[in-house]
């Protein structure tokens, strides 16, 4: 198969699964008569709904390649650093290193995975964002929790923009026998973690009685986990033909990608709970905000970017 | 008016800009809406909060100052808001500064109004001038909707070249009571605490 039909069979399938999750929701809105009940099957349709939403996005920025790639994810990161610091207390002293990291930070961060700078895009903001920002905040002159609110920006701006640009920048490696078809790495990415937090959402509700870390996220279950994690791990070794792994290979990345994204979830909830928050915004519906539905891709993308770059990129 | 939409675009990327009703808005109501003033995207992103039907007869009242001063400025806010711009600082002293208003409230649109006349720095209102209080003994029959605008003072703040995108939230009150014989003093700080306990 080419890419292209990799693509489309991929595509297929994922249509087939959300359109048996619609008719399954719509059977169990109709049967459902206690209040409980009925609010669960509510939040699973909007989340359903979602879904098609987000995938339809997705599978046009692929149609459209590389710069409807790249262009996705600076906005992705432009609305999780709205919602990051909306949350944060931070003081006037900062608008100008909140300014800049909006408006140069995120669009220069894209542009180098555009033009393919693999070294400035590894250290652009680890160094010079993270030297520029404290410069910038110590303008304002204004010492009050100085060193708590630097943190917390640069904080933000590792999670949601340095992390997550780490998944459009799997277009940038270039693994022997597998040119072309990096944009499928990337759907591998998104489609392990998602499968795996809508999976531990799946048993939880259906097994949940052990909570993993009841004080950072009650909803997380011991039982979720299992079945969400092995079940998306076979998912993700059934799903090797669409990349350069082989199928124990992909099976051990797919743990990566899992293992990661479970512990991205629970620490940006706990980030979140320490803000005050329960959801990091309301844009998607039944999701939360986006930073909600972005925090294990956060964790897990730039692991499996470096991973894939040792061991199969040249 | 395609200035507007362009407008709105813009400002749902920026602050979203999210409405929220206490009670919620009929439409065909003449209104008074008076929120808060703590950056430059206020006006725009109440007049964006609002629903369509209401929005279109609902106009801001912007300084003549300021947007009057050039023609973009003058061009956005009379083209793409619809604003009514009054002179602040009373340059024709024969002229009533709230005549432009009245005559908008006459031919039954609604309006947006910043009772605290300028921009504040902090997240809760300064003390109410009192152009409220006139054009409330004017209009008995006006609702009068208090407006909360939240975090926007962190986005825009005065003195500031570039906003920080920020989720802001619109909070829109119920109608504020009229109290009989009540003193402008009493109703402005009635008014200015309608707006707070939104916040």
């Amino acid at each position: 198969m080419n890419p292209r039909q990799k693509f489309e069979w991929l595509m297929a399938g994922i249509a087939t699964l959300l359109a048996v999750a619609t008719v399954v929701g719509w059977i169990l809105g109709a049967k459902v008569r206690t209040e409980s009940g009925r609010s669960v099957i509510a939040n699973l349709n909007t989340r359903i709904a979602a879904w098609w939403v987000m995938v339809a996005v997705f599978g046009v920025a692929y149609v459209f390649g590389k710069i409807a790639t790249i262009v996705l994810f600076a906005v992705i990161s432009f609305l999780s650093l709205r919602e990051f610091i909306t949350l944060t207390p931070t003081r006037p002293a900062d608008h100008r290193a909140l300014s800049v990291a909006f408006f140069v930070i995120i669009p220069v961060q894209y542009y180098l995975i555009g033009i393919e700078w693999y070294a400035l895009f590894t250290i652009f903001i680890p160094v010079y964002a993270f030297l520029l920002l404290p410069s910038l905040s110590m303008l304002g002159q204004d010492t009050e929790q100085f060193l708590e609110r630097t943190a917390k920006i640069q904080w933000g701006v590792f999670v949601t923009v340095f992390c997550i640009s780490h998944a459009p920048a799997l277009l940038l490696l270039r693994i022997p026998g597998y040119a072309g078809q990096d944009a499928l790495l990337l759907f591998y990415l998104i489609l392990i973690v998602q499968i795996s937090d809508v999976l531990q959402y799946v048993f939880g509700k259906l097994f949940g009685k052990h909570p993993v870390a009841s004080v950072v996220s009650p909803s997380k279950t011991v039982e979720g986990l299992v079945g969400g994690a092995s079940s998306a791990i076979g998912v993700g070794c059934a799903m090797w033909w669409i990349t350069p792994f082989s199928p124990v290979q992909a099976a051990a990345m797919a743990s990566v990608i899992v293992l990661a994204g479970f512990l991205g979830g629970l620490v940006l909830s706990a980030v979140k709970r320490s803000m005050g928050a329960k959801d990091w915004g309301s844009m998607i519906s039944g999701h939360g905000g986006m930073l909600d539905r972005m925090d294990s891709i956060s964790f897990a993308a730039p692991i499996f970017f470096h991973l894939t770059r040792f061991f199969f990129a040249h | 008016m395609w200035v507007s939409y362009l407008l709105i675009g813009l400002l749902r990327l920026l602050v979203g800009a999210a409405p929220r009703f206490v009670v919620p808005l009929q439409s065909g109501v003449r209104r008074i809406f008076f929120a808060n003033h703590s950056s430059h995207v206020d006006t725009l992103a109440l007049w964006a909060a609002l629903p369509r039907p209401i929005r279109d007869r609902t106009r801001p009242v912007a300084a003549r100052d300021y947007w009057g001063k050039t023609a973009l400025r003058r061009h956005f806010a009379v083209k793409g808001l619809n604003a009514v711009l009054i002179d602040r600082n009373r340059d024709d002293p024969s002229q009533d500064p709230l005549q432009p208003l009245t005559e908008a409230l006459e031919r039954g649109d609604s309006l947006i109004l910043f009772p605290e006349g300028t921009r504040q720095a902090q997240a809760l209102p300064g003390p109410f001038k009192s152009g409220l209080y006139r054009l409330a003994c004017l209009f008995p029959d006006v609702e009068l909707i208090p407006v909360y605008l939240e975090n926007l003072h962190r986005c825009m703040p005065k003195g500031t070249l570039f906003p920080v995108p920020m989720i802001c939230t619109v909070r829109f009150g119920a109608a504020l009571p009229r109290l009989a014989g009540e003193s402008k003093e009493s109703f402005l700080e009635r008014a200015r605490q309608a707006v707070v306990a939104l916040a």
